[in-house]
This record gives C-alpha cells, structure tokens and sequence, in this order.
C-alpha cells in the first residue's frame, strides 16, 4: 500500500484550495494512511466483468421546458456576497500583474 | 390539563382542527420547552420564535375562517440546518456559513410552509453531515436526553434530541449513510431514508450528491409517515427526484399488519463485534415478528462487508467536489482578502479558516481517491462494489418482502470517545451505509434499551427502492407491539432532563 507522506497531503491541499498548517499535515497524513489502509479492500472484490455505479437511479438528461421563469434578483443573489460592487461579487485578483 | 409537548403529531394536528388547542397555544408551549431544556441539550442552533409564531397564528386564523387544514396543520417542527430557509439562518453547521441569511427555500421548506407545518428552529448537526455524533459541529455538541454525556447520533444528532427531549414532535434530516437511522436509533425515535430521489435535494445543501436523501424523524411510525407524505413527491427543482406518486406510507402505518410477510435477516449485519445488548433486543424483535404472523428467514449479502470501505471512498470524491463551491466568492466566510492576496490564495485561506476537522480529511481524502493513478484502483473499484450491494439487495428482494438488522453496532457511546478516531468514528455506520449505496429506503425505530448500559436500540427495516410503504407496515406493527409489550412508548423511560 502507497503510505501517504507529509508532503503528499500538502499537494493534496493544493488541489483542494486548502490551505493546511503543519500540525494538520503531521496529524492527517498519520490519519489518512490509516483510512486509505482500511478503504484499500474494494480493489480485492469485484471483476473486471462488473460494471460501476455512479448513482442509485438510472438517469439521463432531465429537461425542462426553455422558458422564462422566476429567478433570484441581483440583489437577492448578492446578499450574501462578501463584497460587491455595481451589482457584481468583487473578487480579489484573479491574474497575475501585467 | 394535556401535556401539550408530550402529544404526538397526529394528536396535536386533530386537537389543533377541532379547536381543543390552538396552533399558537402548542408552538408557544414547545418554545417554552426549549427555553426550559435546550442549554443543556443544544439541540438547536438557531430558533425561529417571530417565524414560528406568525406561522401559528396564521393556521389558526385559517381555521376560524372555516379554511381546511392539512394533517399537520399547526404542529412544530424541528429542521436540521442543512435544508435552506429564506431569511432565516442555515450553517450546515460549519463556520464557513455562520450568518448566512438564504434568499430562498428549500423545497422540503416550501412544502412545509405550504401544509401550515411550523417550523421552530434550525437544529445541530455534525458540519456538513459529515460525522456520526453531531461532535463535528463548529457550534459544539448535542448532548443525548437519555444521558448528557453521551453522543445523540449523527450527523442529525440535533433533530433527534429535539424529539427525545420533547421540545418538538417532528423534525427533519437528511441520512447519507445513516445520519437520520442512526441518530434515531440511538436517541430512541422514530427516523426514515426515503428511497433516493424520494424527496427533494433542492435546497439541501450538498455532501455527497448521489447518496444524499432528505427524510423525516418523529416520535411515532405514523408521524414520520405523515412527514413523509408532506415533504416527498416529485420536483421540477431537482433532476435527480423520481417522478411518481409518494409511496402509501400513511395508509400503511396505519394498517401494520405483516400476516404473510417475508421477512429477511440480514446475515453479515449482527453477530461479532456487535453488543450484547443491542443483539438481544434485535432477536427479541425478530421473534415479535414471528409472533406477528410474519415468515422470517436468514438471508446472505457477502458484499455488504466491503460498504463501509467503498462509501469512505464515494462519499468523500463527491464531497471534495461539492464542497468546491465554498470557494470565498459569492456567499459565506471570507478571509484574507487584503488587496496583495490572489482569490486562489483567499480560497484556499478561507477553507482553512472556514472548514473543521472531519471536512479536511474528507476534501483531502476524496481528492486523493480522485486524482490521476489512484482512481481506477479507489473510485473505480469503489463503484463496481456498489454495483454488487445493488444486486445482493436485488436477490435477497426476490424472496422476501423487507430485511431486518439492528441500525448500530452499539448504543450512544459517551462524547469525546471517538472524536478523533476517525475509523472507530466510521465504524458506526456499518448496518445503515449498504442502503445509501443502493438507493432504497430503511427505518430505524426502538426496540428496547440495551440491558447492559439503558439506553436505546434501534431496529433497521430495509424495503426495495419506491416500496417505502413496507417500512411503514412492518414498524406500525412492531411499535404497536413493543408499545402493548412495555406498557407505554419508550420515551417515557427516558429520564427527566
């Protein structure tokens, strides 16, 4: 079984946009290479005859009609945005400086 | 004069039609229950007291207007903090929404609001669903009404203490791998997993989109079904909700009558590692069915043992995706944001900031499940495992009607146990996970306290996928008979808080 390093969880962390501080990354690598351990056993069942399932109901594209419908109003939609601006989410800077 | 917070929904909804209480008169009394109780039990994260109110008044003015009133017309309720409310604060227990006002509802609070339903409050519950003792909440722990000190369940440890403790006749949860059956079974009520797509997840917010199912927690097998008639059926909002009628769960509680039943006992779900006390009671309902009139016999699922190892693969990849959302930008806490930092660098500091314990594993977990060279190997084998539950619940389904088990492996443990202990934490939920992976409905109701420690056990009913009914029929009868066996409802053993 892969163990799972200190600086694996920190990668992992930064897949996640999950900033993560020392203590965590010595705390949950321990804790995770139990889990994985523990979890590892699905790979000794099933073949490769069996097919996965990603969900419980047999479902395709659910349409709706393409009409016009009541939605949330821009205010509505930003009241609970952290900062705004002309009726926009302010964010921080997404890019780089020129 | 009646004790109006020890009546069950049914009870209160009739005296409400026929004048003999008023809907203000039973909120007020439920409000005045938890001002009494919930410092010790912090049941409730936030209490909706003006909104409950309002509500109560307005079913009581319908009612003088000689308008009809729904089956629940006017009884309270408690609603797990996961299910959106307009206006009213929902934190999915997490820091990462603490004042977060909604600007709509959920459909489950639509449909609430619609049948004059009162809605008291938001109850605790572990962040984000994700735990089995409500001890993950960022606002601190439930505290069980049969001992304080021990753990009421989880991830809807608050909704079930709610009911144990009288402070509301009904509440609601959402159970992805046992959050409604398990928090119930160890509080001593009544708590439901509809079949997937059963009841609406719009509004719900998401942890692990293809197991999560809303459902409803009571007191009685006929409140829980009178819930689920009010809150299931199909909606447009959710594309994921099946589009037929709500199974018949009232008539069928009312019915529980299981002459000529099939009923299975799950073979792998008992027996070693399981307590004592929670086999005996087990066996004990075993034989009330039998006495009942129904056939039981033994039935093998051999892959419900590799459940638990594919759900702690499943639910943590669909967690670490849905939880992407909670990225800083639109809604929900922000930190950091001091005009040098890049919103990748504010994301990632408001996730730290924002996320609990348990959350971190779980993201952590699921995006190593998910990334390159590790998903055929965990998600992958993961899915085909979930395939192969399906069909040993499809077999053991052809020769019998339902399947029985015990909902836990032990009784309420005491808090601060297996905090972080994240495996032994896992472990609990070894008899509820199958059903969630297959996508069928289960019950867990009391059976009796468990002779070594007093405390409760559950008994897990399992139905097929939109045979929700059976549940229902088999635990009228059950609760029926253990209720004639005692003398009384369990509940009322529970002490004095």
């Amino acid at each position: 079984m892969p163990g799972i390093t200190r600086e694996e969880v920190a990668h992992l962390g930064r897949l996640a946009r999950l900033e993560l501080s020392g203590d965590e990354l010595d705390h949950f690598a321990g804790q995770l290479d139990d889990i994985i351990g523990a979890v590892a056993r699905v790979t000794e069942v099933a073949g490769e005859d069996v097919p996965p399932t990603s969900h419980p109901l047999p479902l395709t594209n659910v349409m709706r009609p393409d009409t016009v419908r009541p939605s949330l109003t821009p205010q509505q939609a930003l009241s609970g945005a952290p900062a705004q601006e002309q009726q926009r989410f302010k964010v921080p800077q997404i890019l780089g400086e020129d | 004069m009646t004790d109006i917070i020890r009546l069950t929904a049914a009870q209160t909804a009739e005296k409400i039609a026929s004048g003999e209480l008023t809907a203000v008169e039973v909120t007020e009394a439920h409000l005045a229950r938890i001002e009494a109780v919930d410092e010790k039990v912090h049941a409730f994260l936030h209490i909706d007291r003006e909104g409950a109110l309002a509500q109560a008044r307005a079913v009581d003015a319908k009612r003088a207007a000689g308008e009809p009133l729904g089956p629940l017309a006017g009884v309270p309720l408690a609603m797990k903090d996961i299910f959106t409310t307009e206006g009213v604060p929902t934190t999915v227990g997490s820091k990462i929404l603490e004042g977060w006002l909604p600007p709509y509802d959920s459909t489950v609070t639509k449909r609430l609001k619609a049948a004059d339903v009162v809605i008291l409050g938001k109850t605790n519950m572990d962040e984000f669903a994700m735990g089995s003792s409500t001890e993950n909440s960022a606002y601190g722990p439930t505290g069980n009404p049969w001992d304080l000190t021990r753990i009421p369940g989880g991830s809807g440890g608050g909704s079930a203490a709610a009911l144990a403790s009288y402070q509301a006749p009904l509440a609601l949860g959402t159970d992805t791998g046992g959050s409604i059956r398990q928090p119930a079974a160890v509080t001593g009520t009544v708590g439901v997993k509809p079949t997937y797509g059963g009841v609406s997840r719009y509004g719900m917010v998401a942890f692990s989109s293809s197991l999560d199912q809303g459902g409803p927690c009571a007191r009685t097998v006929l409140d829980a079904a009178l819930l689920h008639e009010a809150i299931g059926g199909h909606d447009p909002l959710d594309s994921t909700s099946i589009d037929a009628p709500v199974p018949p769960v009232v008539e069928a509680a009312r019915s529980g009558d299981v002459r000529g039943m099939r009923i299975g006992v799950v073979k792998e779900l008992g027996g070693d590692g399981y307590q004592a006390g929670v086999v005996q009671r087990f066996d004990e309902s075993v034989e009330v069915l039998r006495e009942l009139g129904a056939e039981v016999v033994e039935i093998s699922c051999p892959s419900f043992v590799y459940a638990l190892a594919a759900y702690y693969l499943i639910a943590p990849s669909e967690c670490s995706s849905n939880l992407a959302r909670f990225d800083a930008m639109r809604y929900g806490m922000r930190v950091g944001d001091d005009g040098t930092r890049s919103a990748e660098d504010v994301t990632a500091l408001t996730r730290e900031a924002g996320f609990g314990a348990e959350v971190k594993r779980r993201i952590i977990l699921g995006t190593y499940a998910l990334s390159s060279g590790y998903y055929d190997a965990y998600y992958g084998s993961a899915q085909k495992v979930r395939t192969l539950i399906t069909r040993d619940f499809e077999k053991a389904f052809e020769s019998v009607d339902v399947l029985v088990s015990p909902t836990t492996p032990t009784t309420a443990f005491p808090l601060g146990e297996r905090v972080d202990d994240p495996l032994a934490m896992y472990l609990v939920d070894l008899c509820t996970i199958p059903v969630n992976l297959a996508g069928n409905a289960a019950m867990s109701l009391p059976c009796g306290l468990a002779p070594e420690d007093g405390l409760p056990v559950g008994l897990q009913i399992i139905a097929p996928a939109l045979k929700d009914d059976r549940l229902y029929r088999v635990g009228a009868a059950v609760e029926a008979a253990f209720v004639k066996k005692w003398g009384h409802p369990l509940l009322e053993e529970a002490p004095q808080l």
